[in-house]
């Protein structure tokens, strides 16, 4: 069952045609046999991984009630607190960090639903990335091509799961980092509404941007992962009251009356001919007609980007100052740079934060969904450092999030849906309103239902 | 240099080479630069190590910062505007 969904193996252990020890010692093994191309796994957890399956198949043998992803291997970004691993957030400064003592909150929800947690996944130092490269654990490797990179700074997630490695793993979403590697590596990717999901557990980047959420090959998958998340915590200041609100059974419902529009403007510049090709597959999928343009796109970005040098700047100045040389320097000189912004602008882009947050959602009064690309290209090669567009020379770290930005910036909702063109794939955004994470999910589900939407099979020698 | 100064560095014992040309005009133009100068500043206050090899980088990061942020940093916005510190979608 390499290539199964979660949903089809959680169908399959539940009904006995497959046991968790079988699915999850299969990961294993494929994790064994391709990691050494693809890079994704900084720690595979096997006897704790078997020892969960064993209990899961010990469960249905005595009558016991098994959980809607009962045996489904997951993986989690190395941000994400493991009971007895230092939480390395892709860096070497963390390795000698405390071993965790639990899980992070989103690891026991998933694990209390039935999944199996089987390793801990490569990343982007300290989430400052969006290229899957990382100097202390090396680049993360696109299944769909080796030589190019996963998109960061979940790199290990969307190389783990588009690689066929484990069909469903979590990663974290600053400024785009869940719907860029989805995007690169061809696989649906959901980033949440701000607050939705629980990030107890995790180490933070910019707590006032950090989302976290499921990466996967199915649009099911995302929302069962989802539905079994959801819930309030205390023990994230951020994480919502709100009540869990189950989507999974809203999937089927189809488009039938959502009000879809494209995003204009800002969303259509800066984008290669295959981003533009795979806006225009799905505007065509759904016969949508309305263009909207959201006002602003271009200094929300920019917002976004001066919030996440300062508090990531502010956050690692002790680190800066004790251990500078240990960081990846790419990392560390925007750091430094971060630490040294004037708070006046910072405190204006908080200001206008706001500001654009109203005039954005006064534009959920028109539609319901809006379309964008996920990228600007498809991805570029491993140590590429730019592109040229419209003539334009554009460095690739900072740029491959352009599109994702401005949407994050104000927390919507969005999964990043993957067009599996040739030779690589490419992601668009469906976002939607504040905790309308079922219309999106619905959209999504639709396009893959069309075939317009689809995580693509690679072939990787390993 | 001049044959003053170049006597004034032997005078201290040092030997008077002339640094290049273009290394010179970068050393001249960074001392009058009035953002290598904020970033040696600011380095300094928040008490950051910055290696001379990190430098440019810092600079050319904190540069592409400051104007992004002059993007906004003009946008008005009425005085009793609330930020968004803690966000709520």
């Amino acid at each position: 069952m390499q290539w199964a969904h979660a949903s089809e193996i959680a169908g399959a252990v539940a009904d006995g045609r497959a046991s968790a020890a079988a699915v999850v010692g299969a990961s294993l093994t494929r994790i064994a046999r391709l990691d050494g191309v693809l890079n994704a796994f900084t720690a595979v957890l096997k006897a704790r991984a078997l020892a969960k399956a064993e209990a899961i198949d010990a469960a249905r043998a005595s009558g016991r009630p098994l959980g809607s992803l009962a045996g489904v291997p997951f993986a989690v970004k190395n941000l994400f607190d493991i009971a007895g691993l230092p939480t390395l957030a892709g860096s070497k400064i963390n390795r000698s960090r405390p071993r965790a003592a639990r899980d992070a909150t989103l690891i026991e929800r998933l694990e209390a639903s039935g999944a199996v947690l089987v390793g801990a996944l490569n990343m982007g130092e300290y989430a400052y990335d969006f290229t899957g490269e990382n100097v202390h654990d090396g680049a993360a490797r696109n299944p769909h091509d080796p030589d190019r990179m996963t998109g960061g700074s979940s790199s290990g997630s969307g190389g783990a799961v588009a690689g066929g490695l484990v069909p469903l793993a979590l990663g974290s979403d600053t400024n785009g980092s869940i719907r860029v590697p989805a995007s690169l590596c061809g696989i649906f990717g959901l980033k949440p509404t701000y607050g939705q999901l629980s990030r107890a557990g995790t180490f933070p980047f910019v707590a006032s941007l950090d989302h976290v959420g499921p990466l996967a090959r199915s649009t099911r998958d995302l929302a069962l992962a989802y539905d079994a998340m959801q819930g309030p915590d205390p023990n994230d200041p951020v994480c919502t009251d709100r009540p869990p609100e189950p989507v999974t059974p809203l999937l089927d419902r189809g488009v039938e009356g959502l009000r879809i529009a494209v995003a204009s403007g800002y969303f259509r510049a800066a984008c290669f001919p295959e981003a533009q090709a795979a806006v225009a597959r799905v505007v065509a999928a759904l016969g949508v007609t309305d263009e909207i343009e959201v006002p602003e796109a271009k200094r929300a970005r920019a917002a976004a980007y001066v919030i996440t040098a300062s508090e990531g700047g502010a956050l690692h100045l002790g680190r800066l100052r004790e251990r500078a040389r240990d960081f990846d320097p790419a990392v560390r000189d925007r750091l430094i740079a971060g630490a040294m912004i004037p708070a006046a602008l910072v405190a204006k882009a908080q200001k206008f934060r706001r500001w654009y947050r109203e005039r954005v959602l006064e534009l959920f009064g028109r539609v319901d969904a809006l379309l964008a690309p996920a990228t600007p290209c498809s991805a570029p090669r491993i140590g590429q450092k730019s592109f040229v567009l419209d003539g334009v020379e554009m460095p690739v770290r900072a740029n491959l999030g352009i599109h994702t930005q401005p949407i994050s910036f104000i927390g919507l909702p969005v999964v990043a849906v993957p067009v599996p063109l040739k030779p690589m794939p490419i992601g668009v955004q469906i976002i939607a309103a504040p905790w309308r994470e079922d219309v999106a999910l619905r959209i999504a589900h639709a396009l893959e239902q069309a075939g317009v939407a689809a995580a693509g099979e690679p072939t990787i020698k390993g | 240099m001049t044959k003053r100064r170049a006597k004034s560095a032997g005078k201290r014992g040092r030997k008077a080479v002339r640094a290049p040309a273009a290394k010179r005009t970068r050393a001249r133009r960074a001392h009058r630069d009035p953002l290598d100068r904020f970033v040696d500043a600011a380095a300094q206050a928040l008490a950051l190590p910055l290696e001379p090899a990190w430098k440019p980088a810092v600079r050319a990061n904190l540069e592409v910062t400051l104007r992004l942020a002059s993007l906004y940093a003009d946008f008005p916005l009425p005085d009793d505007a609330e930020p968004a510190p803690v966000f709520k979608a």
